[in-house]
């Protein structure tokens, strides 16, 4: 048992909202921003997105090429490991399952993990099963409008299960790999997976 | 515990922490409070002693719509017990051996971090030759003179060390006479205050989103690495400072 807090209360949250929150976790009506560094900003008409696989065949789009792909409409909650959490959050994007079999036409492999390499230098890992089967896509419309670069616009990573430094902002790149090598904050003291339910915020926790 | 005021909104809590493991300048802890039905919260907030300092100290903010802050600011007193995890974060620190120039720039609250930076310089600075090969400067954003924090301890660093300059603007209300700046951090402000890019200083902004973001992309603007810049934002996005 943890130390009581002389004289602490709190806010309880709603007991709707109690359910949906991960356990440290507590909701937030606004859109923070966390960022490592300054927000880069990259045109469209350089913009494109690559699936590149570990024995190095690749397929990559423009952005109206993926401008042409199928999107779904996604809503969702949102967990930061900084403690907030935001409900019913709607974004547009493209499935990573789509992405996926378009890439395995031009012979793009998959392998057990995934390194999301983004703008600015950012990396993430994320396994692949946790990247198919409708859990992540790349998002560009927030909120019925084109993302914000400060929000990653223009496109970022959308995988709500994990906490949200997986979802990588400014995001260009999907690379297989083979091992779980780890990312920008796996690489400085953060879980290696970032399961909000399982509050597995950093190195170290179960 | 101890509790000392800052600023009217602002409390420093120090902490005697028993197996502290260390930390870097920069670096922030979790606080988890319990109430006694056992309901919980946690919150983050930054480490604003040096690594060399044997009690913890963490400054914060009363949030006038904060769960945690504001227990922290006004019901927290001398002897009770906080928990705390930590220390978290690897990326926006700063040691001596990193070297500079060091280039910091802060809003509000976000000077906290970058206080643990200068205290480090400052005590590592005094028992090296490491002075001359680190110069720092600190431009700091605050709406009035009552709200700068760590107001008589910036002075007192900058009158016993001059590799130091702290330049202020006050963006709500100036004192009489105030000569320093008067507006939010701009391009120009930070073309003015900043090293050029060609010295490669080592930049850290922390404050409220649209401090940092404006801050941040005048100085690649200005030609500065964008690895070389590193950035802490707090709040949302459009809020005013």
């Amino acid at each position: 048992m943890p130390p009581i807090s002389r004289g602490f209360r709190g806010r309880r949250p709603t007991s709707d909202a109690a359910s949906r929150l991960p356990p440290g976790q507590y909701e937030t009506r606004d859109f923070p921003v966390l960022s490592a560094g300054p927000t880069p900003r990259t045109s469209l008409d350089k913009w494109d997105f690559t699936l590149r696989s570990t024995a190095g065949k690749s397929a990559r789009w423009s952005w109206d090429e993926f401008q042409k792909l199928p999107r779904e409409k996604i809503t969702t909650d949102i967990h930061c490991v900084t403690k907030w959490s935001k409900f019913g959050t709607s974004w547009e994007g493209v499935s990573i399952d789509t992405l996926l079999a378009e890439a395995a036409k031009q012979g793009v492999e998959p392998s057990p993990y995934v390194m999301a390499r983004s703008d600015g230098g950012y990396t993430t890992n994320v396994p692949l099963a946790d990247l198919a089967a409708g859990k992540a896509w790349i998002a560009f419309i927030y909120d019925g409008a084109p993302l914000h670069p400060e929000h990653g616009g223009p496109a970022r990573l959308l995988v709500p299960h994990l906490y949200f430094w997986k979802s990588a902002k400014w995001v260009r790149e999907l690379r297989m790999m083979d091992e779980n090598t780890p990312g920008f904050w796996e690489s400085l003291g953060y879980h290696i997976y970032g399961d909000p339910w399982r509050e597995q915020r950093y190195a170290g926790d179960e | 515990m101890d509790v000392v005021a800052e600023t009217p909104r602002t409390r420093t809590v120090i902490l005697d922490v028993p197996d502290w493991p260390g930390h870097r300048a920069g670096q922030h802890v979790d606080v988890r409070l319990t109430a006694e039905d056992g309901y919980q919260t946690e919150r983050s907030y930054s480490i604003a002693s040096p690594p060399e300092e044997r009690n913890l100290s963490l400054t914060v903010e009363r949030l006038e719509e904060g769960e945690v802050s504001p227990y922290l600011t006004e019901e927290l007193r001398a002897g009770d017990k906080l928990e705390i995890r930590g220390p978290i974060g690897g990326y926006f620190v700063w040691d001596i051996s990193t070297g500079g120039p060091l280039l910091l720039i802060a809003g509000g609250s976000g000077i906290v971090p970058l206080m643990a930076m200068l205290r480090h310089r400052d005590i590592a600075i005094r028992s090296s030759t490491a002075r001359h090969q680190t110069p720092a400067r600190l431009l700091y954003s605050s709406r009035r003179w009552d709200e700068i924090i760590y107001r008589e301890e910036l002075e007192k660093l900058t009158r016993t060390d001059d590799t130091l300059e702290v330049m202020h603007t006050l963006t709500r209300e100036q004192p009489e006479g105030w000569t320093g700046f008067r507006r939010r951090i701009d391009r120009m402000m930070l073309a003015e205050v900043a090293w050029p890019a060609s010295e490669q200083p080592r930049v850290f902004v922390c404050g409220p989103t649209p401090l940092v973001e404006s801050a941040a992309a005048s100085l690649v603007d200005l030609g500065h690495l964008p690895s070389l810049v590193k950035t802490e934002r707090f709040g949302p996005t459009g809020s005013t400072s």
